[in-house]
């Protein structure tokens, strides 16, 4: 049952729907019995409970959409790409959809801690006109600091060094696109929610979809 | 319909959000346009509760198999989603349609414990439902229950339309067909509207309609009679069976979020053949039925295939008593070895065979093993029909612990008939010397958990004229138990008094609990099974406001005259049978496994027309 693996098949896949209400380590179960389903042949890892072995790129919080999940895969026989996207599809729920699986060497480094940054589309319900809420933005931006309290956790950081960017790209009032480009990574992850928090807007929705990962350059594989 | 945008405002604010979105894997989706019948299946409790239910599974599939119907599911909102649903205006609705629950034709609450009635009440008026049947016109739902609670259907009859007693799997089918022939005949825009249907309905055997029955009460307060009102109300309603066993679910949904029973399920075996006399599940699931090894089998690798589970629990009250149980777990980890099946046995008796059961599904992990001896004394085993002796729970402890398990789990009841002060220095010795087993097989600290119930005497057992063990005697016990049982391996725990206290009301309770229910509900009682949200207080105001004694439900010795709340509905086992059992344990006389000799109790007969249509070794009676 456990097994040295022979292949690693990278899968990227998109989030929308109910899946966006699963959490990290559900969304694990659901990968694993997906993959089941799908007769992939999993490498299991050892000891007295093996798991078929998954990697994920940084974890998506819980509501978010995603166009660009990443969970490495790792078989105990040689399948080709094609027909492990074939089959998996087969077996997505509503709300999972496999873009693409490619396969990486099997010594490529795991995917946590090779996303450096990630794009995020949040559309913002906030009564706030156009141009008030860029100049909060520009505003956000110029600050060279920007001291906050992590939500449930009382603890102090500084969220300004997280943000790389943020654009105003559609809107009207009442609604507004914004994009986001955050830092992600163990120095620190920034949160679109934070940074929607600390635009002071009055806020009465926000839905966010993770668009793009960026990786840290010369490892990627 | 719920709008995807809606929902998202809603589920931004609460825990938990996958309890509310559905769409998961085998969900069956169907188009409304196409039949002839929409039903919706309702669990009074959490969604991670609710999805590890089989008797729903069981019911959804079998319903969605018909194309002339369709069933969807909805769970109890937490309370924080009730608060976000109310404060957006948002109705309960099913998980797969997400249309509100007030558009179905039938809505079928389970009721698998009593703590859960409360939640009954809120979802009704989530829904935007009068509570009381008689209030709701024939446009509404019609709201139905069934399951083990409703083997007492009193306490809940004023909610309920019909309750479906017995086995669903035909006569939900049959309920389905008569409010489609209904809805044809002109439905709710007939003159008699909801009075037709129900008629109709209870012409069907195993279908309950309360308001059809009137009950009267002597001086004392106790049931006089419970009296028939219209011609197709038989005086005593029989629970309904299947011969055999349907085909397994083997396409179950597969929930978002870990279930309390993260696996899946296939039931082996219905009804026990043991006879514990406590035990409700042992008379109402009577007669005993097997599932053959060789269906068992192949529905393991269809349910497995279908959902991508590793684990899967084999379900039957008693799961060494199936015939060909040691085959079964052996073919099924070799045909599923590679992807590292787990097999879970609930239920495993205590010998030697269970423990090499046992070992062969405890491959993967060695959690602990299970021993329900129930009593502590011999004499008390001998009581309540055990069938056990202390040689050999000893023994098997013996085994247990060579094997390689370092835990044993043990399951006690306090307060049982009869019991002494004498039977709990018994238990606590016999817990102190299954420890010294283990000190002496394993040369080092073991681990003894004890789970001490509390006993409830539930309707439809030998024991149901029994009150409930007063609260001074329990405590008084309990604690006994814990001074004779000081160690650091020994760890004890039981219920609060007040949530085996409620249990026992509500499971014994008649028509007139309906107005403290509705009472309790209204004054904020709401998921009474869960520690931190169980308020006794309120009950008891509910009790006061309504001027009911809870004594009378709980503390009373019921004479063998009395009419019982619940002997309208007739499980097919006779009450002498019940009464000479009850006899039986005053005298500690045992009665033997019901598959080596028949005790007469009165379900073959009741079934005889069951029984023809199967051949006679399908049923366990011999």
């Amino acid at each position: 049952m456990t097994s040295t693996p022979l292949q690693r098949l990278r899968f990227t896949f998109a989030v929308d729907g109910p899946l966006r209400y699963i959490a990290v380590l559900d969304r694990g179960r659901l990968w694993e019995r997906l993959l089941r389903r799908a007769g992939l042949p999993l490498a299991y890892s050892q000891g007295f409970n093996p798991h078929p072995r998954v990697q994920f790129a940084d974890a998506l919080p819980l509501g978010y959409a995603s166009l660009c999940e990443r969970v490495d895969v790792f078989l105990q026989e040689a399948m080709s790409p094609g027909e492990a996207l074939a089959r998996t599809r087969a077996q997505s729920p509503e709300g999972l959809t496999i873009l693409s699986a490619e396969e990486v060497p099997l010594k490529a480094p795991p995917l946590q801690g090779l996303v450096r940054a990630a794009v995020y589309c949040v559309e913002a319900w906030a009564s706030e006109p156009t141009d008030v809420v860029k100049e909060r933005i520009a505003r956000l931006l110029a600050a060279p600091t920007l001291p906050r309290t992590r939500p449930g956790r009382g603890q102090v950081y500084d969220l300004r060094p997280l943000i790389e960017a943020i654009d105003y790209t559609a809107g009207e009032e009442g609604r507004h696109t914004l994009m986001m480009r955050l830092r992600c990574g163990s120095q620190g992850s920034g949160r679109p929610e934070e940074v929607l928090s600390a635009l002071e807007l009055a806020l009465e929705h926000a839905s966010i979809c993770r668009t793009e990962l960026i990786w840290v350059p010369q490892e990627v594989s | 319909m719920i709008d995807d945008a809606t929902l998202d405002r809603i589920l931004a604010r609460v825990q938990k959000p996958a309890r509310y979105v559905g769409r998961e894997w085998n969900s069956v989706t169907k188009d409304w346009s196409r039949v002839e019948v929409t039903l919706a299946l309702a669990y009074p409790d959490v969604y991670e509760i609710g999805m590890s239910n089989l008797g729903l599974a069981i019911l959804y599939d079998v319903v969605n198999r018909d194309a002339r119907f369709l069933a969807e599911r909805v769970y109890a909102p937490w309370a924080d989603m009730e608060r976000a649903m109310r404060a957006a205006g948002v109705p309960l609705y099913a998980l797969e349609s997400r249309r509100p629950l007030r558009e179905f034709d039938v809505i079928g609450f389970t009721l698998q414990y009593e703590l859960t009635y409360t939640n009954i009440l809120s979802m009704l008026d989530l829904a935007g439902l009068p509570l009381r049947a008689e209030e709701r016109t024939a446009e509404m739902p019609l709201i139905i229950a069934g399951g083990s609670g409703a083997y007492n259907p009193e306490p809940m009859a004023d909610f309920f339309d019909l309750f479906v007693i017995g086995e669903g799997e035909e006569v939900l089918i049959e309920l389905l067909e008569c409010v489609s022939a209904w809805k044809r005949a002109g439905g709710p825009r007939r003159p008699d509207g909801r009075e037709a249907l129900l008629r109709e309905a209870a012409r069907l055997e195993g279908i309950y309609v309360p308001r059809f029955y009137r009950p009267r009460y002597h001086a004392d307060g106790a049931l006089a009679a419970l009296e028939p009102t219209v011609p197709e109300a038989v005086p005593r309603v029989r629970k309904r069976i299947v011969p055999a066993l349907g085909p397994a679910p083997t396409r179950p949904v597969v929930p978002h979020i870990e279930a309390v029973h993260d696996r899946g399920m296939i039931e082996i075996q219905r009804g026990c053949s043991r006879g514990c006399r406590f035990c409700q599940a042992g008379i109402i699931y009577r007669p005993i039925r097997e599932r053959p090894a060789h269906d068992v089998l192949e529905a393991i690798d269809a349910l497995l295939a279908s959902t991508g589970y590793d684990e899967v629990s084999l379900i039957s009250l008693s799961s060494s008593d199936h015939s060909a149980i040691a085959e079964i777990v052996e073919q099924a980890m070799a045909r599923h070895a590679r992807a590292g099946l787990a097999i879970s046995l609930p239920s495993l008796r205590i010998d030697s065979f269970s423990v090499r059961l046992a070992e062969m599904i405890e491959s993967r992990r060695k959690t602990g093993f299970t021993f329900a001896p129930e009593a502590g004394s011999q004499r008390l085993r001998d009581v309540i029909n055990k069938g056990i002796t202390e040689n050999e729970i000893l023994e098997t402890a013996e085994a247990v612990f060579s094997s390689g398990w370092n835990r044993i789990k043990l399951y006690f009841m306090l307060g049982l008939p009869t019991e002494a002060d004498e039977d709990v220095s018994e238990m606590a010795r016999l817990i102190m010397a299954l420890r010294a087993v283990g000190r002496r097989i394993r040369r080092r600290a073991v681990e003894i958990a004890v789970s001490v119930a509390t006993f409830v005497p539930k309707p439809h057992t030998p024991f149901q004229w029994e009150p409930l063990a007063p609260f001074e005697v329990v405590t008084a016990r309990q604690e006994a138990l814990h001074r004779l049982t000081q160690s650091r391996e020994v760890r004890l725990s039981w219920p609060e008094w007040e949530t085996t206290w409620l249990e026992a009301l509500l499971s014994r309770g008649d028509r007139r609990l309906g107005r403290a229910i509705e009472a309790a509900w209204r004054l904020g009682a709401r998921f009474d099974a869960w520690a931190e949200c169980f308020q006794p207080a309120l009950w008891k105001r509910a009790l006061e406001e309504t001027g009911l004694d809870p004594d009378f439900y709980t503390a009373r010795r019921r004479p063998r005259e009395e009419v019982l709340p619940w002997s309208v509905v007739d499980v097919g086992v006779s009450d002498e049978f019940l009464w000479r059992e009850y006899e039986r344990a005053l005298r500690g006389e045992l009665s033997p496994d019901c598959r080596l000799a028949c005790h007469q109790c009165g379900v073959m007969a009741s079934f005889a027309r069951e029984r023809v249509r199967v051949p006679r070794e399908a049923w366990g009676c011999p």
